[in-house]
């Protein structure tokens, strides 16, 4: 078989078998996943003529439409203000409980870790929903709901930084006797701070965009006119909505993320 | 802001820069405040949130597994379901966007700037009117959820390609390059082995995170646990409630754990 | 070499001007022969590297013409310069092997311009190919590594599986840039004489940009010195004395030119 014999012996080649299986279980997974998601192509195809007459019934948007609906956009924008502002506000005593560095009571910081996980599985519209569910219709409920996701976000961020700072100065503070609030507010508030506050300006952004759907459950902001425009058959509308949004998301995005440039 | 934003700031900015930013954001809390009317709060919402609460602890257990019917396992399934082939599809057709988009592949920075602007769009389209859309198109159901997923993730996964793919070190290809190998071989013999395994890790981390957008996609009838939880909801059935959100905050503590696993792993 | 006279690589008054008006090369006229070990020396910025890197066109000149074995490269383009480059091994300093990607496959990359995008895309590699591609790792002493991923390697061994897959090329010529500036003296020596070896058994004439004038002495066959973009000395490795060298350089020489006794 060989060309010219060769005074080594060639090393076996590993085995590939693991790579195989991989590959078969994630065929399998995909194949198993559109089977219970009855998941067709002929099915896209078919309803693709449906698709492009939505999206011709969407074009031109109805710009005359922006007037009615920039007061929902102002209230989305308010709702993440005011979400993200508490949420951070609360986040702080959480994340100086949950940073292992400061708090050494693994009866402490665990549990509230913990705690902080379970936030985080539940995602802010469904949160919104049973805040719905509690307190009616309007914006409260979305508010409420902006405000526990961002506690978990920010809580979870900021005791990571916590935990990161440079012990140097923390022990050069206990040295000379200071105490636990002392070493908070001269050691670990400088050094973490301008993360803090890019943490904040991170979860704004994404407040913003889930700020504009929770009207889809009644919590308030534009997402509630997707709801009535698509209900009358009013796509033209509908566009309006989503370009809006786009726009003012955009903008925003902008603007945090300079200022987070700044920041760091 | 707090007292911890406004040390962070002080010694980086003037004293008049430092002032204007106090004063704007002093602006901004009183419009965000001054335009929310006081909440009006239902006499009833203490005894929800009991109930509510109550549901959590004493969960409707009979609901886990049906036979006959939609269960909450069959929910769930349906979820992951919806949330693993939305991140194959977007993961498969982000890949030419995320070439598009980097700066080291595309020609000129026109070209990247564009595939970038597009990515964002994408990225900002709201993953829900995407829903209803595909809705109009193939009907409700968990179809329509996949699709939305599968366009709206492009958005995020195309980004985080094609920084990976700018990252990458060039060397290889050039390499390649003088082997006279044409451009379709450098890309899979110098550019494809080097960001493979960046590429694997976002989409599972993006399956994480579609995990607990497929779980809101039923709100509006696209599949997934949400619908049995609005039912259950509007009907306040907070036993239901309950076990459903138990299933959800298992779901995804699992799935983390699970891919955050094999992120580690494959790095 | 006294061997029958067989011009490999042709400089036609090759210059080089970047877009901001600095000149990489002025007019180049220059020949290389048939199984030549040449090293090209000189200060760092004199123009050595553009001057290998454009042999095989990763560098575009802006006057002139270079001819590979007959061919103008620089009149090639597309399938006919993936042709020309096929023909041309490179090794760099740095050595540019994919790092995640087993040692046999970075050296196997060095096939692909053989065969169809199709068939590389599906690895179907034909069997000589692997074979050449083990020869090539046997040739360098590498061969028990061909499995291991290349970021495993230390950076010598590193530099022989890029060698190896110069090798594996079937290149008709091996150009390195600067290939042992990464490397301590004594990996400095092996890589070295895996070079000088494969030009003496395999006849592939060698082009070899250095910082070490003692290692150029030492190996050399022709030594080419420049500066500023243009060839000041060129001839037998027997006429470059150090006071030649330091003429090269303009200045006597330092220390952190030569190589020293270490090895």
């Amino acid at each position: 078989m060989m060309n010219q014999p060769i005074k080594t012996s060639i090393p076996k080649p590993p085995s590939k078998i693991k790579n195989y299986v991989t590959l078969l279980l994630v065929l399998f997974l995909l194949w198993g996943s559109s089977i219970q998601t009855d998941s067709s192509l002929a099915e896209l195809v078919a309803g693709f003529p449906n698709m492009m007459d939505l999206l011709n019934q969407m074009v031109p948007p109805n710009w005359g439409y922006f007037d009615n609906i920039t007061d929902a956009m102002l209230e989305t924008i308010r709702m993440a203000v005011i979400g993200t502002t508490f949420g951070a506000i609360l986040a702080i005593p959480i994340a100086l409980f949950s940073a292992s560095n400061l708090i050494q009571n693994i009866w402490v910081f665990y549990p509230i870790r913990f705690i902080l996980n379970l936030i985080r599985t539940v995602p802010d519209l469904l949160l919104a929903s049973i805040f719905v569910a509690i307190f009616g219709l309007g914006s409260l409920p979305g508010i409420l709901a902006l405000m526990v996701f961002s506690i978990g976000l920010i809580a979870k961020l900021t005791y990571e930084s916590i935990e990161a700072i440079d012990p140097g100065p923390l022990e050069a503070m206990e040295a000379v006797g200071a105490n636990k609030i002392q070493l908070i507010v001269f050691g670990v508030i400088p050094q973490v701070a301008a993360h803090f506050i890019s943490y904040v300006l991170y979860t704004f952004e994404i407040n913003v965009r889930a700020a504009a759907v929770l009207g889809l459950v009644g919590a308030g902001g534009i997402g509630l006119f997707y709801n009535k425009t698509l209900g009358f058959l009013e796509y033209d509308k509908t566009s309006s909505i989503i370009i809006y949004t786009l726009v003012a998301v955009l903008a925003i995005d902008y603007i945090s993320t300079k200022l987070r440039e700044k920041l760091l | 802001m707090s007292e911890a934003a406004r040390k962070g700031m002080k010694p980086k900015k003037n004293r008049a820069g430092l002032w204007g930013i106090y004063l704007a954001l002093a602006l901004i809390y009183i419009w965000a405040f001054s335009g929310m009317n006081l909440p009006e709060i239902k006499p009833t919402a203490g005894q929800i949130t009991k109930s509510i609460f109550n549901g959590m602890f004493h969960p409707d257990w009979d609901y886990v597994s049906d036979p006959g019917g939609e269960d909450l396992l069959h929910g769930l399934l349906d979820t992951l379901a919806i949330a693993a082939l939305g991140t194959f599809i977007s993961a498969v057709l982000c890949v030419p966007f995320a070439f598009w988009a980097a700066a080291n592949m595309s020609k000129g920075k026109a070209a990247s700037g564009t595939g970038k602007f597009v990515l964002s769009f994408i990225r900002t389209f709201p993953e829900l009117v995407m829903a209803i859309m595909f809705i109009k198109a193939v009907g409700p159901g968990s179809f329509a959820g996949v699709l939305a997923l599968g366009l709206h993730s492009i958005g995020m996964l195309g980004k985080l390609f094609s920084e990976e793919v700018e990252n990458m070190d060039l060397g290889p290809t050039e390499a390649l390059m003088a082997t006279g190998a044409n451009r379709f071989q450098i890309l899979w013999f110098a550019v494809i082995p080097q960001v493979i395994t960046g590429f694997l890790s976002y989409t599972l981390y993006r399956f994480e995170i579609n995990v607990r957008s497929a779980a809101v996609l039923g709100v509006i009838g696209a599949g997934g646990i949400g619908t049995p939880l609005i039912f259950a909801l509007t009907s306040r059935d907070w036993n239901r409630v309950g076990i459903i959100l138990l299933g959800i905050i298992v779901m995804v503590t699992v799935i983390d754990l699970i891919s955050g696993y094999l992120r580690r792993k494959i790095v | 070499m006294k061997v029958g006279i067989q011009k490999v690589i042709e400089f036609k008054n090759v210059s080089k001007t970047y877009p901001n008006g600095v000149k990489g090369l002025k007019n180049i006229n220059l020949t290389i022969e048939k199984g030549e070990f040449v090293v090209v020396v000189g200060l760092s910025g004199a123009g050595k590297s553009t001057l290998l890197r454009s042999i095989n066109r990763l560098n575009e000149v802006t006057e002139g013409e270079i001819v590979i074995a007959g061919k103008s490269i620089t009149n090639s383009s597309g399938a006919s310069l993936r042709r020309i480059r096929r023909d041309i091994g490179m090794i760099f300093q740095s050595f540019n092997l994919v790092k995640r990607s087993t040692v046999l496959r970075n050296v196997l990359s060095g096939r692909v311009g053989y065969h169809s995008t199709f068939r590389t895309v599906l690895g179907l590699f034909p069997n000589e190919d692997v074979n050449l591609a083990f020869e090539a790792l046997e040739r360098v002493n590498i061969l028990d590594k061909a499995y291991t991923r290349a970021d495993q390697l230390s950076g010598g061994q590193q530099q022989r599986v890029s060698i190896a897959r110069a090798l594996a090329q079937e290149a008709k010529i091996i150009l390195a840039d600067e290939p042992v500036a990464s490397l301590d003296p004594l990996t400095t020596k092996h890589v070295m004489d895996d070079l000088r070896r494969i030009n003496q058994e395999l006849g592939i004439t060698t082009v070899v940009n250095l910082h070490h004038v003692d290692l150029a002495q030492e190996y050399a066959t022709r030594i080419i010195g420049m500066r500023a973009g243009e060839i000041v000395f060129d001839g037998p490795v027997e006429e470059a004395t150090d006071d030649k060298f330091s003429e090269i350089y303009g200045r006597p020489l330092q220390n952190n030119e030569l190589l020293g006794a270490t090895v």
